[in-house]
């Protein structure tokens, strides 16, 4: 197990690295460098401004530096928001996005499991049936499409819900719909399946010969067993609702880290962009490291390689 | 006649030989089912696929043939013509027809530029749809290449390969998408403005490296995939005699492993395409997209989400579109598995 632990650790740092040196050298290969959107900057104020920030230094020597200031959570200054570090940003505008993204997260999973199994249990009838379609077709709509729609219709036809902001609790009914629409219904199917995978095993049969209950059989013996897919995509499902959140923040004008880094792109906010895109890389690397771990303690039947 | 249980009862007739009627009854009538053939009937069975071929057909025809004579262009803005309901003339339209012309209507409105509506749908799901074909070849062709080199040599080489395809899979995608197209942009601009080049600009940075990132990052899930199907194929007894009767590594990936797997090749090629076309709306949405004058199904709902109070269907339009695209391109591969899944063979 420790040797495994190790294997993924070292993998999760190596993808950090390749990001962070991806992400620098990208950013630098943008011709002009940060400071050539700024209008009025004499040749002077250019070369203080360089000096000030070492990016008159060779390339190199910049990578070296930038590296060893991210080790100490240095992301540098924002260039378009004056005297405010992008650490400072991230650690103040991430918490409202981690909200939206947890409670939607949990909602995804309470909605996404049950429904899953109540399909898997009637299969063939007409609940079954109705979860499939839904599931299908949900699938395919993008989350822009579910939060706009979302909006037109519960927000400026019906007017149930505020559509700008995040004061109430009635603020955070559509941007947590919205992002957990696609993993419910990806839960869902990913439930079903593997329920009737379950359900068709020996060991079903053998707990209904026992004279086990059918409440006991299905929640200790089935679920159990059939949850384990849902684990795997844990991840995928994290990594879903951060760039999800993107979108979101844009549309219900959330002050979180997703509409900070859309806006940034836009201002050409080149130390914000690197630093949110290596905070949020770090952070799903970290997750999905997270997920591998505990997938392998609670599935003790999977092989360490 | 007194028929004796204990006697054989044989006659002369029995042993003559069979005539050629009786022995057209013996010939196995049915024509050997080839693979294709097989897959083919099973996909003609699946309602539920070929509704949605159907579908795709017919968004295909509206988004790659319609706007060729369409009466509007999808830059062309009229005056006078700005934010039209659906079904409704401006002005000077109205005056054309009264002088007895015949003018198409605009199906779904003008924007508040006063372009059609209609053919701005129909060119961005075209761009859609582009994006999803030319992604599902670029990583047909560098996924497949990659796990069966991966697979068929083994070893440190298979290794160290699948260490990368592990690394880039945990790159988020997004991501590196948003950082590749900012630092993109500028070499692109420059190379637009070079004679010969200009589809660059038309087609738009953006794009270019939307494509670029699929080159890049995508073809993982392909790779594994493929790499997975050859490790049990290159054992396999073909293998070894087209090894002894002399044929190349390359020879041998090409004509045996590759076309051996082509059933899951293509499965996994269809559903590609739907996840890049989710991707390309979503950049969109964000207005990481297609360049400006051409629309894209993303950019048009990210546009029309501020006017939505007064002008709904501007955004309903393409939300539902991209929505259904991505629909029948779901279904589709999920009826193209069925089909060449030999495991659900009867």
């Amino acid at each position: 197990m420790a040797k495994y632990i190790c294997k993924r650790l070292f993998m999760a740092v190596l993808t950090v690295f390749v990001v962070a040196t991806l992400t620098f050298f990208l950013m630098n290969a943008v011709p002009g460098g940060p400071y050539e959107a700024e209008k009025s900057i004499s040749p002077q104020a250019k070369a203080a401004l360089e000096a000030k920030f070492g990016l008159d230094k060779p390339l190199f020597t910049q990578y070296v530096t930038y590296l060893k200031n991210i080790l100490h959570g240095d992301f540098g200054p924002s260039l378009k928001q004056r005297g405010r570090n992008v650490i400072d940003i991230i650690l103040t505008k991430f918490p409202v996005s981690a909200k939206i993204g947890i409670i939607s997260v949990m909602v995804s999973l309470l909605v996404g499991v049950p429904v899953g199994c109540i399909a898997a249990v009637n299969r063939g009838k007409v609940s079954d049936s109705a979860i499939i379609v839904i599931a299908t077709v949900g699938i395919a709509v993008p989350s822009f499409v579910v939060c706009s729609l979302s909006m037109y219709f519960f927000g400026v036809k019906l007017r149930w819900l505020p559509t700008v902001g995040l004061t109430t609790w009635k603020h955070y009914i559509m941007p947590v719909f919205s992002l957990s629409f696609y993993p419910t219904t990806y839960i869902v199917r990913l439930m079903r399946s593997s329920m009737l995978d379950v359900l068709g095993q020996d060991y079903m049969r053998t707990a209904k010969a026992k004279g086990v209950s059918r409440a006991v059989s299905l929640f200790k013996h089935a679920l159990r067993n059939a949850v384990l897919p849902v684990v795997t995509y844990l991840g995928p499902m994290m990594a879903y609702t951060l760039t999800g959140s993107f979108i979101i923040e844009k549309v219900f004008t959330i002050p979180g880290l997703g509409g900070e880094f859309v806006s940034s792109i836009t201002n050409r906010d080149y130390m914000m962009i690197m630093g949110t895109t290596i905070f949020l890389a770090t952070l799903m690397v970290a997750i999905n490291f997270l997920v591998d771990i505990v997938y392998k303690f609670i599935d003790p039947r999977i092989n360490l390689k | 006649m007194y028929k004796n249980p204990l006697s054989f009862q044989l006659k002369a007739e029995d042993f003559l030989p069979a005539t050629d009627e009786e022995k057209q009854s013996l010939i196995v009538m049915r024509d050997s089912v080839s693979f294709w053939r097989d897959s083919l009937r099973r996909l003609v069975k699946n309602k539920v696929a070929m509704v949605s071929l159907f579908v795709i057909v017919v968004i295909m025809f509206f988004s790659f043939v319609v706007p060729s004579f369409y009466p509007y262009s999808y830059e062309q803005q009229q005056k006078g013509a700005e934010n039209l309901r659906p079904m409704t003339y401006s002005q000077a339209e109205q005056e054309r027809i009264a002088n007895g012309e015949k003018v198409t209507p605009h199906f779904l409105g003008t924007d508040k530029l006063g372009r059609d509506y209609a053919v701005r749908i129909m060119v961005g799901s075209r761009i859609s749809m582009t994006v999803g074909l030319v992604a599902a070849v670029i990583i047909l062709v560098i996924g497949a290449l990659y796990g069966s080199i991966a697979a068929f040599f083994g070893g440190w080489v298979d290794i160290i390969m699948m260490r990368i395809v592990d690394i880039i899979y945990t790159i988020p995608d997004v991501l590196l998408i948003v950082l590749i197209s900012i630092a993109l942009k500028g070499p692109l601009a420059d190379l637009s403005s070079k004679a010969a080049m200009g589809w660059v600009g038309i087609v738009g940075p953006n794009l270019i490296s939307i494509f670029i990132v699929f080159a890049l990052l995508y073809w993982v899930g392909m790779a594994r995939i493929v790499r997975s199907q050859v490790l049990v194929l290159r054992e396999s007894e073909y293998v070894t005699a087209a090894r002894a009767l002399g044929a190349g590594n390359g020879r041998i990936i090409r004509k045996h492993l590759l076309t051996n797997c082509i059933g899951t090749l293509i499965v996994t090629t269809t559903l590609q395409i739907p996840s890049s076309i989710f991707t390309e709306s979503y950049l969109s949405f964000l207005g990481l997209g297609v360049a400006a004058p051409l629309p894209s199904l993303g950019s048009l709902a990210s546009t029309a989400i501020n006017g939505m109070n007064t002008y709904p269907y501007l955004l309903i339009a393409p939300a539902v579109l991209i929505s259904l695209i991505i629909l029948s391109f779901n279904l589709f591969g999920d009826g193209l598995r069925d089909a060449f899944d030999p495991k659900l063979k009867k």
